[in-house]
């Protein structure tokens, strides 16, 4: 197929119903012939207003928004935001509250690359590893439905630490898991890593560079495969990451395939980084004991007339953080998700702005595919990994 | 934190008028920046060796009108060190009479759609900027979402119902 065979340029509208651009991304794309001259994204189809409903809530009533930002991570999105409003609080949480943090969050990250890998080769037309991944992802919901009796939109980190103790048989099962993941994640190597059509429909197509790469604000998976080792959770670490012994992997050509790798790789760590959470648990309380801020804890709400009283004033009330400005970050499935979170010393946020990763990366598609194949726009839009959710807001 | 407060020394020793002043509160560091010098001292800071924030990590815009009754917006750059892993936080008042600022996607390009989506949602005008376009909201949508007197609930259903039936004729 060689490119520019004629001379008219085709304009050519895809989504925002178009099952390849994983929600409702619509692209404007002008081609001639099959090469894509330029391509216009259009979004906002999924605008909620989360940061305008943000400053007629509480701060705890604002959880449960954050899991509709990036609704395969809800995990990722609670946490970057307790963080941030535990960094505007400066209240310290327990060590066991961290570490299931840190449980959750890698739980998360693997739930959502296993999404990300389905849609990924279903794109391409590599249909069987859909089935696979979709297994691993059933189980990873279930133990989520274990903990926080929802299978989507969690709300389970709270401000303080998490919402109860993980549940009896939790860590079992969750054993159970990551004992069978390894041998499971090879399995969608084999379909994959060295399956020839895969590697002609992803190695050399949506090349960035690592100094386009930084320029253009990509994060996470994104910006790893083109060479930049850089992961909040190394960088700046928080919720007790310092003390696990995980690698950042990192491509080299910044094209398609190389992301795919970083993202299998990562899955990998976080499998690790799950089993020695899991083995160094320690014993304590999962939330802080801070009464005025964070929730008393449940089960104790229907003996204790104090903890009643607490979780009134809390609900009610809702808290008042000192006046003042944070930023904090979290490396998401996806990338650096960050708060940024203005308090004006009332019980509402005066502003919250979300940095979320998927917008940022979505910017780069553009450089990505323009002199491209259509059918490689599929194929870039698929190693972004966005989400729309926390796209639009 | 010693190497935070040599940041805002190296800019003002670069552009005496473009710091107006700076605090630190949860370990982090706010420099206020002149409107006119934004540009500068962007590129002074992605440029510099020892500071080189060759990451923007976010660009928003605060409507501080309820907040000091000032009138004012803010214009909000969290910047980030790839290589010497630090963060600093440039912030920027502009009038709500004129809310124009200069862009720096000359200087990072990721500003881009930042920059819309401030320009969509407080209205403030980014000089220079490729493709100042509203971008989460809706083509004909009026008024700016974010900015404190703009009713919660939205006021759009009419003038986009009118919209949209024009688009069918």
């Amino acid at each position: 197929m060689t490119a520019a065979t004629t001379e008219q340029v085709m304009t050519i509208n895809m989504g925002p119903q178009h099952p390849s651009t994983h929600g409702v991304l619509r692209l404007l794309l002008e081609l001639d012939g099959e090469t894509v001259v330029k391509v216009t994204p259009d979004i906002g189809y999924l605008h909620r207003g989360i940061e305008k409903l943000a400053e007629h809530k509480t701060y705890h009533q604002f959880i449960p928004l954050t899991d509709r930002l990036d609704y395969l991570a809800p995990m990722s999105n609670n946490m970057g935001y307790a963080l941030a409003v535990e960094k505007l609080l400066d209240i310290e949480v327990p060590k066991r509250a961290q570490y299931i943090r840190v449980i959750m969050c890698e739980l998360t990250r693997i739930s959502s690359h296993l999404l990300w890998l389905a849609t990924h080769a279903l794109d391409i037309g590599a249909m069987t590893v859909f089935f696979y991944t979709f297994r691993e992802r059933e189980t990873i919901n279930d133990l989520f439905e274990m903990v926080a009796g929802a299978r989507m939109n969690l709300s389970y980190i709270r401000i303080g630490g998490v919402a109860k103790d993980l549940p009896d048989g939790f860590i079992e099962k969750t054993r159970e898991f990551i004992n069978t993941f390894l041998a499971r994640l090879k399995d969608y190597e084999t379909l994959l890593t060295k399956n020839k059509i895969w590697l002609m429909r992803t190695k050399g197509v949506g090349v960035v560079s690592a100094e386009d790469a930084i320029n253009y604000g990509l994060s996470g998976p994104c910006i790893r495969g083109s060479g930049v080792r850089w992961d909040v959770r190394k960088s700046e670490p928080y919720s007790s990451y310092d003390e696990m012994d995980f690698l950042v992997p990192v491509g080299e050509n910044g094209d398609v395939y190389d992301r795919y790798l970083v993202r299998l790789e990562e899955m990998r760590q976080s499998n690790e980084i799950v089993r020695q959470a899991m083995d160094n648990l320690p014993e304590g309380e999962y939330i802080a004991d801070i009464p005025d801020v964070a929730l008393p804890k449940k089960e104790n709400l229907k003996q204790s007339m104090e903890s009643l009283i607490h979780h009134f004033k809390v609900v009610t009330g809702g808290i008042c953080p000192p006046a003042g400005e944070v930023y904090a970050c979290v490396e998401a499935p996806k990338g650096e998700l960050g708060y940024y979170i203005v308090s004006d010393g009332s019980k509402n946020p005066y502003r919250i702005k979300i940095r979320p990763p998927s917008f940022v990366n979505l910017e780069v598609l553009e450089k990505m595919v323009v002199g491209s194949l259509l059918a490689d726009v599929v194929a870039v839009i698929g190693s972004l990994d966005i989400v729309l959710g926390e796209i639009d807001r | 934190m010693t190497e935070d407060a040599t940041i805002g020394k190296r800019l003002k020793a670069k552009f005496p008028d473009a710091v107006i002043g700076g605090k630190s509160f949860r370990g982090e560091l706010t420099i206020n920046i002149n409107k006119d010098y934004i540009q500068r001292a962007a590129k002074f800071l992605c440029e510099d060796s020892e500071s080189d924030f060759d990451y923007l990590s976010d660009l928003c815009g605060v409507d501080l009108s309820r907040l000091e009754r000032s009138n004012n917006f803010e214009v909000v750059y969290h910047l980030y060190s790839i290589k010497l892993n630090h963060r600093v936080r440039l912030k920027v008042k502009i009038p709500a009479s004129d809310p124009s600022i200069d862009t720096v996607t000359n200087v990072w390009k990721t500003a881009d759609w930042h920059e819309r989506e401030a320009y969509d949602m407080f209205g403030i005008i980014f000089k220079g900027h490729p493709n100042l376009q509203r971008i989460l909201t809706p083509e004909g949508f009026e008024g700016h979402p974010l900015r404190k007197d703009y009713p919660l609930k939205g006021r759009q259903p009419e003038t986009l119902k009118g919209i949209y039936r024009k688009g069918q004729e």
